[in-house]
Parts: C-alpha cells; sequence; structure tokens
C-alpha cells in the first residue's frame, strides 16, 4: 500500500510550483532527441565575439513569442485571453518603420533627417500600451468577453497597420534601430537579453510583491477579491496594458530585424503561439500562472520549428506534425489523465 | 432622413450613369472597355490596376471605365451587368473567386460582348464564356530561374530552395517548372527545401537554419519569391558569407528591393511576374475589336533580369 502511494505522488510531483516538471522534461526530450538525431545541432562557436549555433537560434527566434507569453500568462492568469498581440506586433513595427522613413510610402526614397532612437522606440510601445489598456478597458469596465473584445482589435488592428504602410512593405535602414533586432550584447542576441530583462523585471513584480496574488485572485473569484478590497477592474485593466507593451517590443524586434515593416505578415498567428505556450506552461484560466512554465512552452514551440527546419521535414506535414507535439505535452500536464494513467498503471498492486 | 440619402444618391447615381447609357458612339472608332479590378490588397495589384489606366490613356481610341469590387463578388457581378447594360465593347475582369460568374458571363455572351479574364481564371463548365485568359506561367517562371543558372554553368552545385505558401498556385507551379529542367542536370541537387510563406523574416529564419546545418555546402539558393531572398540575404550576411558570391541567389517577382540587392551585388538574378498587363492586354482587345481571333492563353510577357542589368533596369520599376 505504501508503495502505491508513493509511486502515485511521484507521477503528480506536486501540485502547483513543480507542474513547470511536464514542459521541462518535454523541451529536455526534443533537445535530446536532436543531440542523437541532429548532427551538429548542439555545436555552440564563438563567432565575432559572440555564441552562435543552433541553441542560440531557438532562443534568439524564439524571443518575440517569449515577450509575448510573458504578457499572455498574466492576462490568462486574470480568467481572459489576449488575441490581439499579433495586430499590435504589425502596429508598432509598422509605426517604427514609418517613423524613420516617413515619405517612402509616397515614393520617396530619401530618409531626410535620422529619427532619434528613443522616438522610434518610445512612440510604437506608447501606442501598443494604449491598445493594449483599450482591450483591458473593453473587458474590465464595459464587461465584454475577452475573447470578443480582443478579437476586434485583432481584426482592425492589421487594418490600421496596413494604413499606416499604405499597404506596401517598408524597407529602411537605421543601425541603433536594428541592433535591437540583430546586435548582440555580452555575446548573446539582443532579443534574448531583452527577454531575460523583461522576465527578470516580471518576476520580481509579481512574485516580490502582493501583485502576483492579486492577478492570480482577480482571475480566480473577482467577486471575492473585490470584496477584499482588490481593485480587480484596475488590475484586469493593467495586464492588458501590460500584454500590449509586450506585443510592442516583439514588434520592434521583428521589424528591426528584417529591416523591414510588413503589415501583413509580422506577428500572424503568434497569438496562438503564445496561447499554447501558456497552457502548455500549466497555467490555469483565472487563478495561478506560472511565468517560467509559460516561457518554457515558448522555447517547446520554438525548438520544434527549429527541429523541423534544420531536419528538413516536408512543409505539407510541418503543420500537422506540431500539432502532434504540442497535443501530447498538453495531455501530460492533464492531471486528471496522470490520475487516471496511474490507476491503470496500479491496478494490478490492487486486492480486487 | 436615411430614406431622403438614399433616393439622393439613386438619382445621382442614375444622373451620372446617363451618358453612358445614351451614348451609342458606335462608329467613331472608339473602342469602350470595362474593367473590374478586384481591389487594391497588394502593391501587386496596384501597380497591376496603374497599368492598365495608364496604358488606356496612352490610347487614343480607348475608352476605359474602371470599377473597383473592393474584394466582393457581388460588386463585381453588378459591374458586369452594368458594363453589358452599357454596352461597352469588351469586358476584361479579375475574378475575386474562381466559381459563381456562370450566369452573369452569359449575359455577356448573349448580348455579344467577349470577356477577357485578366491574371486569374473563372472555373465554369462552358469555355466559350470567355475568350482569353491573360496572365504569368508560373510553371514557366521556375523554369526560367533554373535555365539562368545552367546558362551561367551553375550545373554543379547543392542547391537550397525556399518554397512560398504551401498549396498555393505560384509555389507548387514554380518548383514544378524548376524541377522539370534540373532534373537533366545530375549535378544539381536540392539539398534542403522548405516554406516561407513569401516573407522576409520566413526566408530569413529558414536560411539560418539551414546555414547552421549545411552552411559550408550551399552554393546556391532558389526562392520562390524576392522578399524570402532579401530575408535570406540577411541571413547569409550574418552568418559570415558573402549573398552573391559565396552563395548564388535566384528568386522571382521582380520587385524594385531585388534591384536594390542587385545593384549591392547580393542577389544574382530575378526572374519577373509582372503585373504590368495593360500594354498586351489593349493589345488584344483592339484585335478583339477589328475582329480578328486571339489566342485561348496569353502569357503574359516577362524577362529575366541578371544582375549586370538591374542598374538599368530600375529606373523603369514601378513597384
Amino acid at each position: 500500500m505504501n508503495i502505491v502511494k508513493k509511486k502515485t505522488s511521484l507521477l503528480n510531483f506536486g501540485l502547483s510550483e513543480l507542474s513547470i516538471i511536464y514542459p521541462l522534461l518535454a523541451f529536455i526530450a526534443i533537445l535530446l532527441f536532436n543531440l542523437v538525431f541532429t548532427e551538429g545541432f548542439f555545436h555552440i562557436e564563438i563567432k565575432n565575439g559572440h555564441l552562435f549555433g543552433s541553441l542560440i537560434d531557438i532562443f534568439n527566434r524564439g524571443a518575440p513569442v517569449i515577450l509575448i507569453t510573458i504578457g499572455m500568462t498574466l492576462v490568462y492568469a486574470t480568467g481572459g485571453v489576449d488575441l490581439s498581440v499579433g495586430a499590435i506586433i504589425a502596429i508598432s513595427g509598422a509605426l517604427a518603420a514609418q517613423m524613420i522613413r516617413p515619405d517612402y510610402v509616397k515614393g520617396i526614397l530619401e530618409y531626410g533627417d535620422q529619427t532619434s532612437l528613443i522616438m522610434v522606440l518610445l512612440v510604437p510601445l506608447a501606442l501598443s500600451i494604449i491598445l493594449g489598456l483599450w482591450n483591458g478597458f473593453l473587458v474590465a469596465y464595459i464587461g465584454v468577453q475577452p475573447i470578443i473584445a480582443t478579437l476586434i482589435l485583432m481584426t482592425v488592428g492589421r487594418g490600421i497597420a496596413q494604413l499606416i504602410t499604405h499597404g506596401q512593405i517598408i524597407v529602411f535602414e537605421h543601425q541603433p534601430f536594428q541592433f535591437i533586432g540583430s546586435g548582440f550584447f555580452l555575446g548573446l542576441p539582443f532579443p534574448v537579453i531583452m527577454v531575460i530583462l523583461l522576465f527578470a523585471l516580471t518576476w520580481a513584480l509579481t512574485r516580490k510583491t502582493t501583485l502576483g496574488l492579486f492577478i492570480e485572485a482577480s482571475g480566480a473569484n473577482p467577486l471575492a477579491s473585490r470584496y477584499m478590497g482588490i481593485p480587480v477592474r484596475v488590475i484586469t485593466t493593467l495586464t492588458y496594458g501590460f500584454s500590449g507593451f509586450c506585443a510592442g517590443l516583439a514588434g520592434l524586434i521583428i521589424t528591426a530585424d528584417i529591416k523591414a515593416a510588413d503589415a501583413n505578415n509580422a506577428g500572424i498567428f503568434m497569438e496562438l503561439d503564445a496561447i499554447a505556450a501558456v497552457i502548455i506552461g500549466g497555467t490555469i484560466n483565472g487563478g495561478r500562472f506560472s511565468m517560467a512554465g509559460a516561457i518554457i512552452g515558448a522555447l517547446i514551440i520554438q525548438s520544434l520549428t527549429t527541429t523541423i527546419i534544420t531536419r528538413g521535414v516536408p512543409p505539407q506535414v510541418v503543420l500537422v506534425f506540431k500539432a502532434v507535439i504540442i497535443i501530447m505535452v498538453a495531455l501530460i500536464q492533464s492531471k486528471k489523465l496522470r490520475d487516471q494513467l496511474s490507476l491503470i498503471l496500479h491496478s494490478g498492486d490492487r486486492p480486487s | 432622413m436615411k430614406k431622403i440619402i438614399n433616393t439622393a444618391i439613386v438619382i445621382l447615381a442614375t444622373i451620372l450613369l446617363l451618358p453612358g447609357c445614351t451614348g451609342s458612339d458606335k462608329d467613331d472608332g472608339t473602342i469602350t472597355v470595362g474593367f473590374s479590378q478586384i481591389g487594391a490588397e497588394s502593391a501587386w495589384r496596384v501597380a497591376n490596376t496603374e497599368s492598365i489606366r495608364s496604358e488606356a490613356a496612352k490610347r487614343p481610341n480607348i475608352k476605359l471605365i474602371f470599377s473597383d469590387a473592393q474584394q466582393k463578388q457581388e460588386n463585381q457581378i453588378k459591374a458586369i451587368r452594368n458594363f453589358i447594360a452599357q454596352g461597352v465593347d469588351v469586358i476584361a475582369f479579375s475574378p475575386v473567386v474562381e466559381t459563381g460568374f456562370e450566369a452573369v458571363l452569359r449575359e455577356a455572351k448573349d448580348a455579344g460582348i467577349p470577356v477577357i479574364l485578366i491574371d486569374r481564371a473563372v472555373d465554369v463548365q462552358d469555355d466559350s464564356l470567355w475568350v482569353t485568359f491573360m496572365g504569368s506561367d508560373f510553371v514557366e517562371e521556375g523554369r526560367r530561374a533554373a535555365r539562368w543558372l545552367i546558362e551561367k554553368g551553375y550545373t554543379n552545385v547543392k542547391i537550397v530552395e525556399l518554397q512560398g505558401t504551401v498549396g498555393s498556385a505560384p509555389a507548387i507551379d514554380r518548383k514544378k517548372g524548376f524541377e522539370e529542367v534540373i532534373k537533366d542536370h545530375p549535378g544539381m541537387v536540392v539539398i534542403k527545401s522548405q516554406s516561407g510563406n513569401f516573407t522576409r523574416s520566413g526566408g530569413k529564419e529558414i536560411m539560418e537554419a539551414f546555414l547552421k546545418t549545411d552552411g559550408k555546402e550551399i552554393n546556391v539558393l532558389f526562392s520562390h519569391n524576392d522578399d524570402m531572398a532579401i530575408g535570406a540575404i540577411q541571413a547569409i550576411e550574418e552568418y559570415g558569407l558573402a549573398p552573391g558570391k559565396d552563395i548564388i541567389i535566384v528568386s522571382i517577382d521582380a520587385v524594385r528591393g531585388a534591384f536594390e540587392a542587385m545593384i549591392e551585388g547580393k542577389l544574382n538574378c530575378t526572374v519577373e511576374c509582372s503585373p504590368l498587363l495593360g500594354p498586351q492586354m489593349f493589345d488584344a482587345v483592339e484585335a478583339l475589336a477589328k475582329g480578328e481571333s486571339i489566342p485561348k492563353k496569353i502569357v503574359t510577357e516577362e524577362g529575366v533580369f541578371p544582375q549586370e542589368t538591374a542598374a538599368e533596369a530600375i529606373g523603369s520599376r514601378k513597384y
């Protein structure tokens, strides 16, 4: 009897903190697969003074999704969802490019004076935050369903981005701005540095202050939280604003990386990757969240993509392949399924 | 209030249409063409509209009636019915979707007005409902890219391919055309092929991964469009190789960005996929008006632009 109990608890591995173990195992499994089967995957060299290799690529290419995943986790913990992040990415990128090259859409190729980096960063980010707060306002104060409220901006937002770029791809050269997308700092790609900073900041804010608890409480039971004196509406609105900010940052990275604003394609379907990452990471819709789990979730998705490309899986089956892996990870996450499994596994130990 | 405005609009519209209806200018040699465009959803489409409009303005005997369907089929059907009612000589249109044009095309045929399809095909049982389809031959574009490589003597090379959106006609056909030509040259091997969705970021991410695994071996990059090639060029530079020299790059579309890259020596060749259908369209229209027969399929006149010609050709690129 004793043995059975031990085994069950091993399978369930704690209820909250340790749930990150499953996404982590999945991530390690993907890496192990590549260690064995993909030649040169773990090869990291120092080239021109910075780190270089497929592993670095996973973190670098995954940076935009990880950034929006950080915002999405908080929104998800309040019981909402933010579908508009892909559109905000497009808007932020379009605006940055438009500010660098204001006359390009009119067919004028001259740049004029170089726009200051501060402006190129601040204006798109400010607009992204405002758009996020707008989502939050709709959800918290008007009472629109989160999926509908953010769907509005998801649809309209890409249109706004296209209006900014006049439907063209704005290409530009702007050395300081490009650094954000393809620069290196301390040997690491700059987007990775940004992820680390934002993660540290968010972690400190939500785990070293009561803010994290407030967010979880607002999501788990808004009414009770309000009676306890938690400003539920303000907190909900702020999480959407933060999600907008994260999306704005991601948009700047994507745009700076390819030195062009592509309003049609920048950030397309990225909101879905972020939602998948949050769920794989073990965050409950309205309640406890696991920021580290969500980030590992995003890394799983990106490492899958990188694996697929390096291994040359035919493009026709790529999406199916990805879906199967994500379903598997999500299934391992399910406590219900694990309980069922352990019941089946240990049914033999029982007397009946 | 709303009713009054609506009535006013109807009256106004009728007045505006009147000259079109009454103008039975049959024998002064003017050819009236009604053209229904899909919309203005991409730079390519805008260039397409511009080409048709400016060509019509150049020819004194042509009168163009332009109508924008704004991506809606019902607008397009309405426009074609209007053209029939106005008694135009030729109807040209780029169908928004493939199906559902049977009835309105039959009306045009009964009225004796020939119909030209521009850039996109329709799915109708009866082929005689339209006289000609005019557009690009994507398979031929793929073949041209391969032939350019062979002409330049790159016959013993390892190739990586950036495909367009999975399942799209240009991606399928360009791949097919390219493979068709290189299969006679056993030295030309495609070692990696992946979809970059026709976008710059897709091209960059995939090229980056290709370089990680096969960086030393890749001789040639074949990209299904210019945007992906431009993304890949960045990846190659960041990897530390010289695009256009260490890796030969050939792509398709011939947009302005590709010419800029060629002038910098980073792209070797681009095969044109032209939206500038205006001149050929009105040649066909004039032939029809004279009663000449024209082929059922007219392939757009498209060029191949190697790096050497980029500097002089860029001035004429409108998109």
